[in-house]
């Protein structure tokens, strides 16, 4: 089949928009992360039709449609296996997943889990809104507890999932937090994603303003934000609050928010390094109810990063090595076998 | 030296049974390959528990291996043994309804000792092999165990290790009984134990040890000896249906020059196709145990998108996980295989017996208007030549395509004269390659005369396009919830479906007139029993044929015109009535079922009777 590839002659964001109206809700936070998506595309010098994008079920998952590539809008949960098989096979590819906290966590968490440990070498952008929005406003697996929605009248007595320690504990090579609100953010870790080469989890806070409004306005709205992100950078010391006040000490395994300029400067701090599995481990757990009096910032940016052999490269070096030693399939040898007999 | 006569017979059926660990399929198999090489007719039903190790000596332990072999043409492993290997009570008890009256036990006296009778469930005090209550039965009893120990008294191997030789004493006894070498069993053992000296030794010295056994005692007075069968000329080997199916699948990669990408996750009986497949690798195979059914069809359904040949292989409950991506398959309109090869249900049912009860579930069981072509086997080496034409129409026509087997055939084993590879058929495959002249736009849902829309697959500039499981607008493929769209498009995906009747050969009759009394109709893994059945009737003058089924959806287009052309129409199957239903549907007929539902085959013997009646 041919793979033959045309340079992407100076392709631009409108070259990845489709002639398909957008359908999704005014205001919703799909539309920046969509933006964003179709920004940072032309730059990756990847040609469009090589570019694949595969989605499950939900708002999220008709992100496909809008993208002038190959795309999937395939069913509930499945994106992630659909995905698995393509890049099995086509490890050329540049593969996107697009699924929300229902589709990826919840009906497709298995598929999920065991993409990360595989370690195909794809994208996963997950779109946390933290809701059912697609079936009108039920509670999703990321919602926090006590949430009172159309199916928990009484609220929410599910403990939530907290996306990126899920992810870690799979062994994800690639691990990531931005949100729709930060179209610089957002853009510079979609190019983190891909370049990473490796299975990449990218969870995105996605506000849906019509069941969910104001999930992460806490984090995402210039009043707040600096007090309650933080957004962690590779050797830097985890510093946050509107006057770059205050950082984050490790007191043995145990973070906690200190003043600066006072008994603790900057040295004191925790600095971040995306290679050290144990402190990724630690920043995930960085995920306090933010309601909850004398909780920790949230963490956003690349948490962590390693690099293991990709499923595909170890599938695809089989075949080629089985090819090498033992020649290219002879069929009539196979048919036979070992052991025939002839009548006459 | 013996002074045992050689008797020549045509037709023996043996059965080997004992305790899961006794080594009774290893046993049978190794029969069945030298009775192969030897050049009889053979056919072969391993009848084995579903757990792993039940409590040794129990009744639900008991594992054996059914062997039919002839000097004639024989098609089923036979309704009642002549011989009946019993090396526990358990086994005894479990198998000898089906040993014929005046048939041979050979019985395995260690294994009737008081805790082994007492684990079948004899009564306090009873001993079959003494009481006198197999008179009616040729009893010849051997102290395996004891010989086996015996022949390995220098070996420094320990008295566990010993004892696990005891099936080799058994079927080199046998061999003996049927005047055979034991070559074939020498070159099997010096393969799987070349690294294990002791082990390899101790094996070879017990085989020999049977065998010289039934030279020296003067117990058996009588050998047999069964002929070559009269088989058409040709090179054959011995083939299993799972083994078959492997290699045609991958005929069909090389004559169609796709790679295969199997995803999969294991159940029994199918995973044997796994295992297979896993081995060739430099066929261009790419082989994914998937985490569980749904991912292992979904990560085909991806493959098969990036244009590699999308198989999945599974039982009865893993096609009810997969229903939901079979119907996004239908939606897609693209290639995809789903092997089901059937077992015991509802549930996880029988997970070792064999049932033909989802052809039903092949048929309807999915959501909304979601035909899908079927295809059947009906014996083990004919699913290489089935599986061979359910890829072909996967491709050519652009759809998932459900192919069913069942336990029955994929574990039985029988010759197969095997085809050389130039003789077998290319398999067109066509790839759209890019926008043709005046085309402006790449229209994803354009059909051409089959119904048949592009297999436009990523990374060929110029065709990037949206699929998914949402309806499609007529032709753009564009995401569509207009009525009269809808109504076109399930209209359309159906007509597809039926059109395939314009590419497959006709039906044919197996046997027998072409008009008559009564026509016995077929599909699947009955097969043996039926042709059997009407061989024996049409040689007594009756008025009988026989048809059998390959393609189960669309039917032939023959197929109505041949029912209307018998009196009445028998149709024997392995469930509580299925093809029936569909064939009255479609056709109007009053045909008459016969159903077994015990997780076994259907035998000639009751089919014969069936059909007696059916003439009177």
């Amino acid at each position: 089949m041919s793979t033959a590839t045309i340079a992407p002659q100076a392709l631009t964001a409108k070259d990845f928009a489709t002639d398909q109206e957008v359908r999704w809700c005014p205001g919703c936070g799909d539309y920046s992360i969509l933006k964003q998506v179709q920004t940072i595309m032309p730059g990756l010098g990847i040609p469009k039709e090589n570019i694949v994008i595969v989605s499950g079920i939900g708002c999220s998952s008709r992100f496909p449609y809008y993208m002038n590539t190959y795309g999937m809008h395939s069913i509930h949960g499945r994106a992630t296996a659909i995905a698995s098989g393509l890049k099995a096979t086509r490890p050329e590819l540049s593969v996107w997943v697009v699924t929300g906290d229902g589709d990826g966590l919840s009906i497709g968490g298995n598929h999920t889990i065991h993409l990360l440990r595989r370690n195909f070498d794809l994208n996963i952008m997950l779109f946390n809104n933290q809701i059912y929005g697609l079936t009108k406003g039920q509670y999703s697996p990321t919602s926090e507890e006590n949430k009172v929605t159309k199916s928990t009248p009484f609220g929410s007595i599910d403990h939530p999932f907290n996306p990126l320690a899920l992810a870690l504990g799979a062994d994800a090579t690639f691990i990531a937090r931005s949100m729709d609100r930060d179209p610089k953010h957002l853009q510079e870790l979609l190019k983190r994603s891909h370049a990473h080469k490796g299975a990449s989890f990218l969870e995105i806070y996605q506000n849906c303003n019509i069941f969910n409004d104001g999930a992460f306005e806490i984090f995402t709205e210039k009043g707040s934000k600096p007090e309650e992100a933080i957004f962690v950078e590779q050797g830097q010391p985890l510093i946050f609050g509107a006057n770059k006040n205050k950082g984050i000490r490790l007191d043995g395994l145990r973070p906690v928010v200190v003043e600066l300029g006072g008994e603790y400067s900057a040295d004191d701090l925790w600095v971040h390094d995306e290679k050290d599995f144990y402190k990724a481990q630690l920043l995930t757990r960085l995920f306090d109810d933010p309601r909850i009096e004398g909780h920790l910032p949230r963490p956003f940016g690349v948490f962590y990063q390693a690099f293991r052999p990709t499923y595909e490269d170890q599938l695809n070096f089989q075949v080629q090595e089985a090819t090498a030693q033992k020649g290219p399939g002879n069929l009539d040898k196979l048919l036979a076998g070992r052991e025939t007999w002839t009548i006459k | 030296m013996s002074n045992s006569s050689i008797q020549n017979i045509e037709d023996v059926v043996i059965k080997f049974a004992g305790d899961s660990g006794d080594g009774m399929q290893l046993t049978g198999t190794q029969f069945s390959n030298n009775t192969a090489l030897f050049g009889n007719d053979l056919s072969t039903f391993p009848d084995f528990p579903a757990e792993i190790r039940a409590p040794i000596g129990t009744l639900p332990g008991v594992s054996g291996f059914q062997l039919h072999f002839s000097s004639n043409r024989i098609f089923t492993p036979g309704d009642a043994c002549d011989v009946l290997v019993a090396m526990n009570a358990a086994a005894l008890k479990a198998n000898l309804k089906g040993l014929k009256k005046g048939g041979i036990i050979i019985a395995s006296t260690d294994g009737f000792d008081a805790k082994n009778l007492r684990l079948a469930n004899y009564p306090e005090g009873v001993n079959p092999l003494e009481d006198g209550s197999l008179a009616n039965y040729q009893l010849h009893t051997i102290d395996v165990t004891k010989l086996t120990r015996e022949a390995l008294k220098d070996s420094t191997l320990g008295m566990k290790e010993k004892d696990r030789a005891k099936n080799m004493f058994v079927l080199g006894f046998v061999y003996w009984m049927y005047d055979r070498t034991l070559e074939s069993t020498q070159t099997f053992l010096n393969e799987k134990f070349g690294k294990k000296p002791d082990i390899l030794e101790s094996n070879l010295k017990v085989l020999q040890a049977g065998y010289n056994y039934g030279d020296t005692v003067e117990a058996f007075t009588t050998r047999y000896h069964v002929e070559k069968a009269r088989m058409e000329p040709g090179t054959y080997r011995s083939i299993t249906g799972n083994t078959a199916l492997s290699y045609g699948l991958i005929a069909a990669g090389q004559k169609s020059n796709l790679p295969l990408f199997l995803g999969t996750y294991p159940i029994t009986p199918a995973s044997d196709i796994l295992h297979e497949l896993s081995r060739y690798k430099n066929f261009n195979i790419r082989t994914f145990q998937a985490e569980d059914e749904i991912a292992g069809i979904t990560s085909a359904i991806g493959a098969s998108y990036g244009g590699h040949m999308g198989i999945t292989t599974t039982s009865g409950p893993g096609m009810a996980l997969k229903g939901e991506a079979m119907g996004l398959a239908v939606m897609l309109e693209i290639p995809l295989l789903i092997i089901n090869i059937q077992r015991g249900g509802p549930s996880t049912g029988l997970p070792t017996k064999t049932e033909q009860s989802d052809l039903l579930q092949a048929y309807y069981g999915r959501n909304g208007e979601c035909p899908m072509p079927i295809v059947s086997a009906s014996t083990p080496s004919d699913c290489f030549n089935a599986v061979f034409e359910a890829f072909r129409i996967a491709v050519q026509h652009m759809t998932p395509v459900i192919f069913l087997s069942d336990g029955y055939i994929a574990n039985g084993a029988e010759p197969w004269r095997f085809p050389q590879s130039a003789d077998l058929p290319e398999i067109a495959v066509k790839f759209k390659k890019g926008l043709e002249e005046g085309e402006e736009q790449f229209l994803p849902y354009h059909r051409d005369e089959k119904l048949v829309r592009p297999w436009a697959v990523p990374g060929t500039p110029g065709l990037e396009h949206r699929i998914g499981g949402l309806e499609k607008q007529n032709v753009t493929g564009n995401v569509s919830y207009d009525p009269e769209n809808h109504q076109v498009m399930v209209k359309i995906r159906q007509e597809k479906i039926d059109k395939i009747a314009d590419h497959i050969p006709p039906q044919t009759i197996e046997l027998g007139p072409e008009k008559g009394k009564v026509l016995v109709l077929g599909w699947g893994s009955t097969y043996g029993a039926i042709k059997s059945a009407v061989l024996d009737l049409l040689s007594e003058g009756h008025e009988v044929a026989h048809a059998h089924i390959r393609y189960m959806r669309p039917f032939p287009k023959n197929l109505e015109e041949i029912l209307h052309n018998y009196d009445k129409i028998l149709i024997p199957e392995i469930n509580n009535g299925q093809l029936i239903k569909i064939i009255r549907d479609q056709f109007l007929i009053d045909a008459q079922g016969y159903h077994k539902i015990m997780g076994v085959p259907i035998t000639k013997g009751e089919l014969v009777i069936k059909i007696r009646e059916m003439l009177q």
